[in-house]
């Protein structure tokens, strides 16, 4: 095949692309009139948030920050889970007694992740007009199969990372950083377009929002 | 499995017209499409409507898109740059058979023999799972309903749910005959059937070695890639895989981290009619101590240059692959994905595969519209379809003009401006062709007509030539 290409196929492509455009000027840049932001108060993007991430069937509760751990504890037991994935550098004394941590600091395999009942972990950032969650791999988060492999997860988000809009949570994302955006539990619409929880990722989602 | 799309050596494409006939017969396939479309189209409306920028959306999506491509050789390189600065490989393929061989020279370095694959596109475009197959290497599909074609031994007939023309019982039977190990009193509730797909995946994700994917976006400033999706299937084979393997066409490239914040509105309120949708992966490069430490992209040319080219069919390269013309579109509605024989069906596939492999390899699709617009009023970038579908339809005019031997069409055109041009032999004509005309028509109608005129009477009623022409009614009356 070599000599069927005598030009490496980089310098090739680059050159086609070249010759296509000519005689085309550089477009440009894009009008940006759209909204940066929901245009609501701290107070109603909270509201929002909570409304938006109960609408795709994952689970909202609310509590401040004394109630944090308390919160924790009656949410797992609520869901009668027993071994609960973290990462290493989740504050310590979120998980209650009777709860097994099951940590990962980078050494448990797949299938030891797949054992647990479930995972634990916080959010960078969260979007109210979405109902999105985000993480970032940074602390709390762990890695990223941690949220993904056991079938349950319960994602704790502080309400000052909550933000209104995509376009607000996008400049906050530093894109050096492995990134994982979450609307709701797993889903597919692959049956006659006919919405369905739970595939591939956690079935159950479970949401603590801290205020 | 069967895989049949244009430009495939060895398959006779009868054309869209032959094949959307014989897709109008089935019944069933016309009730899954006409549930499935209505439903989507009702859901999409809600969601556009809650943004009251949408339009300015639109526009930005569209402007982001153009300026991209007025550019683009300095984006792919600087999207070069960034990924090998984060520790990944970068390959350039100028066609399918190139971009194949490489993606299987990258998997037989790691060892493996089998893959794991996120639902792509572009890959069927290039035919990479037959690739691997033809290396010994099994390409499994994970999407759930890219494995329902897959077990089926279907073709996709949809670019976001490709098994969208099968319902529930069909999809249960497949899982029966197909799936190893399920259980024989699996039922049709799509709930049992996803959990199926869940069990019958589970293995696959937690002991793959080699993980393939297309992406919805690549960042050329930060070299971030996006994967969109919902089931959690792009996670596990972006997350759990030691070797990622990315292959990525040309125009997906976008300039600045930004720009993400308008495509991950647009995208997931056009295509599933979400919001969100349920999981969008990020990453760049590799980052270590989390997933895949061996990342590879392959950018794809395979005709995109040649589109890029053409100033009226540059613009269908701002796809962004969402789907929601073919829900809109009548003639999608009646004849389904497949009856466009190509991997992109409805109206993108109308217009993008022909641009890509030219006319010449596609000529009946331009033709597969009714020239209605819905799709350019839903396209979230602004693609003016009808527009690019007119100007290919001129195009296959024309490459049938430079043919030696005149086709029976451009004959009789010849023949009729012949005609028209006297008035006297214009005259001969209405009145021979009253005559003529008698034979066909029934109660005023002229029908189906054999011979060379049934391509334009098949599907067409024409009224009967009337007693006399105007010039007849005036010598009488004046």
């Amino acid at each position: 095949m070599v000599e069927a290409y005598p030009l490496n196929a980089r310098e090739e492509m680059l050159q086609r692309i070249r010759d296509a455009l000519h005689d085309v000027p550089v477009e440009p840049a894009a009008p940006r009139l759209y909204r940066p932001d929901t245009g609501l108060d701290h107070e109603g993007v909270l509201e929002l948030f909570a409304e938006t991430v109960a609408d795709y069937r994952a689970t909202v509760h609310r509590t401040d920050d004394s109630g944090r751990i308390a919160a924790i504890a009656e949410i797992l037991t609520g869901r009668g889970l027993r071994r609960i994935a973290v990462p290493a550098d989740l504050p310590s004394g979120w998980l209650p007694d009777k709860i097994e941590a099951v940590v990962d600091a980078g050494q448990l395999s797949t299938a030891d992740l797949d054992a647990a009942d479930g995972a634990l972990t916080r959010a960078a950032l969260g979007i109210a007009a979405t109902g999105t969650l985000i993480l970032d791999g940074s602390t709390g988060q762990g890695r990223r199969l941690l949220s993904l492999i056991p079938d349950y997860h319960l994602c704790v988000i502080d309400a000052d990372v909550v933000v209104g809009s995509v376009p607000e949570a996008i400049r906050r994302l530093d894109p050096r950083r492995p990134i994982t955006l979450i609307s709701g539990p797993s889903a597919t619409s692959d049956i006659e377009l006919n919405r369905v929880e739970g595939v591939h990722g956690p079935r159950t989602l479970d949401v603590l929002l801290v205020e | 499995m069967t895989r049949a799309f244009l430009g495939l050596p060895g398959r006779r494409d009868k054309g869209f017209p032959a094949a959307a006939h014989h897709a109008l017969a089935d019944t069933q396939l016309r009730r899954n499409l006409r549930n499935a479309t209505a439903t989507i189209r009702a859901k999409r409306t809600k969601v556009v409507g809650e943004l009251p920028d949408w339009e300015e959306l639109r526009e930005a999506g569209r402007a982001i898109k153009a300026q991209t491509l007025s550019n683009l050789d300095a984006y792919l390189e600087q999207l070069e740059n960034a990924v090998v600065e984060r520790g990944g490989h970068v390959h350039w393929a100028r066609d399918a058979d190139e971009a194949c061989r490489l993606v299987t020279e990258l998997v037989q370095a790691t060892g493996a023999t089998e893959v794991v694959k996120v639902k792509s596109m572009v890959t069927d475009e290039i035919g990479l799972n037959d690739a691997l197959a033809r290396s010994g290497i099994s390409a499994y599909e994970t999407d759930l309903a890219e494995l329902i074609v897959q077990l089926g031994h279907d073709k996709q007939s949809h670019i976001l749910v490709p098994a969208i023309h099968k319902n529930r019982s069909e999809i249960r039977d497949i899982f029966l005959r197909e799936m190893p190990g399920v259980s024989k009193d699996l039922g049709d509730d799509p709930v049992e059937l996803a959990m199926a797909a869940r069990q019958h995946l589970r293995k696959k994700f937690l002991s793959a070695k080699v993980g393939i994917s297309g992406a919805n976006f690549a960042v050329a400033e930060t070299g971030t890639l996006a994967v969109v999706e919902s089931e959690g299937n792009g996670r596990m084979c972006l997350t759990l895989p030691e070797t990622l393997i990315s292959v990525v066409g040309i125009e997906k490239v976008v300039p600045t981290w930004n720009d993400l914040e308008v495509f991950l509105q647009l995208l997931p309120r056009s295509s599933t009619a979400e919001r969100m949708n349920p999981y969008t992966s990020l990453w760049t490069g590799v980052t270590p101590g989390d997933g895949p430490q061996e990342f590879h992209l392959v950018l794809l040319d395979n005709g995109r240059t040649k589109v890029l080219k053409d100033e009226v069919s540059r613009q269908t390269l701002a796809c962004i692959r969402c789907s929601a013309c073919l829900n809109v579109c009548p003639v999608y509605e009646r004849t389904g994905g497949q009856a466009y024989n190509s991997v992109y069906p409805g109206p993108i596939g109308a217009i993008l595969t022909p641009a890509m492999q030219g006319v010449e390899n596609a000529p009946t699709l331009p033709y597969a519209s009714s020239l209605c617009g819905a799709c350019y009023d839903v396209c979230p970038v602004k693609i003016n379809i009808p527009e690019v579908l007119v100007h290919l339809r001129s195009e296959v005019v024309e490459h049938k003009r430079a043919r030696r031997i005149p086709t029976p069409e451009a004959t009789a055109m010849k023949a009729m401006a012949w005609v028209f041009d006297s008035p006297k032999r214009l005259e001969r004509a209405q009145k021979a062709a009253r005559r003529g005309s008698g034979i066909f028509a029934r109660d005023g109608v002229i029908g189906r007509i054999p011979g060379p005129m049934h391509g334009w009477t098949d599907s067409r009623d024409a009224p009967a030539m009337p007693a006399e022409t105007f010039r007849e009614w005036w010598r009488r009356t004046h």
